[in-house]
């Protein structure tokens, strides 16, 4: 199953990552998880939130370039190495991921968001080797 | 040194008298070989026995970029193909180049105004010289390399791009004097201080040009190198550089008037201005044979004043430049107009129609920062799509500039909209 990723791009300037921030914050958008891939000149924020559509929504009317991006969330055992499993069996079926990044650190598990161009073939595959996904209900319910 | 005296240092009303025999002589010559000026001068209802001597000039119409552009690219040439023997260009609004042709004769007349020019600087056939003006379509290498063989020097057509060469020449050499934009020339000296080569050197004076430089720069200049640095002024459409140039009293550019006649006009109104008055530069070439225009109109905002200067000369001297009356900037020497950018942005699609061009200096090296919002439609989440967007921008500018820009992108609505004449251009050079 499949999930929502709110995207944000931000020119790299001063307090523009706050702004956004704000915006999120003032219109009760609770912010789960993030990532920034930054360059010297902007950054790229994903964030996993409770409301994605809310999110990019309330962005896009304060002006800043925000989008869904559909993205898998990955339940990854406590077991040395189950990580490394998951990216041998993606990398077997030619699938390339663009960027992952950890969501977050449960009692059995932890939970990673994977961004691939083949989402819906990575899905296939992953439940086929019985590798647990979330879906955004469970997302929001967080 | 006084390359030409009787040229340069004529009394006044002498000098009235050539110019009137020439402007009438030029008048009827183009009224006669372009149909262009002939279609013109009719439409404005002015004929050749008009015009009796150089007061007459008002009543002729005026040249612009435009024009050049409308006829590109042989359409302003009075002399047949087979007098022709050069051809320079230099780009235009739109990305169609302006074209002038030159006679012999207008070869000779440009050697002798640059020979007259550096001599201004106190070069003679006893220096050796390194040309690192571009060599090519640009009229800064070639028209600086005639001038300078005209007087005699020893000529060394470095043209630009190689600094470490230029300077291992330079001492190599002994090199006594140079010709560049005072930006590269700035720059040199730092290459030359890094490599521990200023007590090397033997290079007295320096001949810059092509781009707008203050009194600041040149006192840089020449202090970072102990010489001299004079300013030598020109454009393509008139002749290239040699139109004028300051003598070392800097009191303005003496102009080469005996070829090229001067007036300063109101850009709105285009009426006269009075000595001394900041306007337009309008120049009328009133010997040129090959491409001669009439009243073309430089955009280049400056003051004349027709007093004697103190080394002797009576010709009539331009001062520095204070802007342009239209948006043209020039960059490492290159002319660029914000219209190139809005007509190259529109071909990107995933771009808004907004940008802003950044222009600076850095290490005494032209920079141009384009900002550039991303249309909300096209924005990707992945570094690398932003990257490929980037690459795409940047490619599309180089072909439309012919220089290469930093492309910056924006997210939307980041770019200041402003009511009214919308501001594109910062430019933090300071160089009026
Ligand atoms: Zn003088």
């Amino acid at each position: 199953m499949t999930a929502k990723q709110l995207s944000v791009f931000i020119e790299n300037r001063r307090g523009r990552l706050g702004e956004v921030l704000k915006v999120l914050k003032d219109n009760n958008v609770n912010i789960l998880s993030m990532s920034l891939a930054d360059t010297t000149e902007y950054g790229l924020l994903r964030l996993i939130v409770n409301a994605p559509d809310h999110g990019r929504d309330v962005l896009l009317s304060a002006g800043f370039s925000s989008m869904i991006t559909d993205i898998l969330i990955v339940k990854v055992p406590h077991v040395a190495g189950s990580l490394q499993e998951i990216l041998t069996i993606v990398a077997e079926n030619n699938i390339d991921i663009e960027y992952m990044y950890g969501l977050s650190v449960e009692a059995n598990d932890a939970t990673i968001v994977v961004k691939t161009n083949e989402l819906k073939r990575a899905c296939e595959v992953l439940k086929k080797n019985k590798i647990d996904t979330m879906t955004e209900e469970e997302i929001e319910a967080l | 040194m006084i390359w030409n005296r009787e040229m340069e240092c004529m009394p006044r009303d002498e000098m009235t008298r050539l110019q009137s025999e020439r402007l009438v002589k030029l008048v009827e010559y183009v009224y006669n070989n372009v149909e262009f000026y002939r279609n013109r001068m009719d439409a404005h209802g002015v004929k050749p026995s008009d015009i009796h001597g150089i007061e007459d000039i008002v009543k002729l119409p005026y040249t612009t970029k435009d024009d050049l552009r409308d006829t590109y690219p042989f359409g302003l040439f009075a002399a047949p193909h087979s007098d022709i023997v050069r051809i320079h260009a230099s780009s235009g609004t739109t990305g169609k180049a302006t074209v002038v042709g030159y006679t012999q004769n207008d070869i000779d007349v440009w050697s002798e105004c640059v020979a007259r020019c550096m001599s201004m600087a106190d070069v003679t056939k006893d220096d050796i010289i390194q040309i690192a003006y571009g060599y090519g379509l640009f009229t800064g290498g070639l028209g600086a390399h005639y001038g300078a063989e005209r007087l005699g020097a020893m000529v060394v057509p470095m043209s630009t791009g190689n600094s470490k060469k230029l300077t291992t020449m330079m001492v190599d050499f002994g090199a006594t004097a140079i010709a560049c934009t005072p930006s590269y020339l700035l720059h040199l000296s730092e290459v030359l201080r890094d490599e521990g080569l200023i007590d090397k050197i033997k290079l007295k004076a320096a001949i810059c040009g092509a781009e707008p430089w203050t009194d600041k720069m040149r006192h840089e200049i020449e202090t970072r190198l102990n010489i001299t640095a004079h300013d030598i002024y020109g454009l393509s459409e008139i002749m290239g550089p040699g139109v004028a140039c300051d003598c070392k009293h800097h009191t303005g550019l003496h102009i080469c008037e005996d070829h090229f006649y001067p007036e300063i006009i109101d850009p709105v109104t285009l009426e006269p201005v009075a000595d001394g008055e900041v306007g337009e530069l309008v120049f009328t070439t009133i010997t040129k044979e090959g491409i001669p225009l009439i009243r073309y109109r430089t955009k280049d905002l400056t003051s004349i004043t027709h007093e004697v200067c103190e080394c002797g000369r009576t010709s009539a001297r331009i001062s520095r430049f204070k802007g342009r009356s239209d948006d043209m900037l020039i960059i490492r020497g290159v002319n660029v107009f914000p219209s190139q950018v809005e007509a190259a942005l529109v071909e990107v699609e995933e771009v808004t129609p907004h940008y802003m061009m950044i222009v600076d200096r850095e290490n005494n090296l032209d920079t141009l920062e384009i900002q550039v919002e991303i249309d909300v439609r096209y924005y990707t989440d992945e570094v690398k799509g932003i990257e490929k967007l980037t690459k795409k921008i940047a490619t599309v500018i180089q072909q439309a500039l012919g220089i290469s820009a930093k492309i910056r992108l924006m997210g939307p609505n980041t770019l200041k909209r402003s009511e009214g004449k919308a501001v594109h251009v910062i430019d933090n050079r300071k160089l009026y």
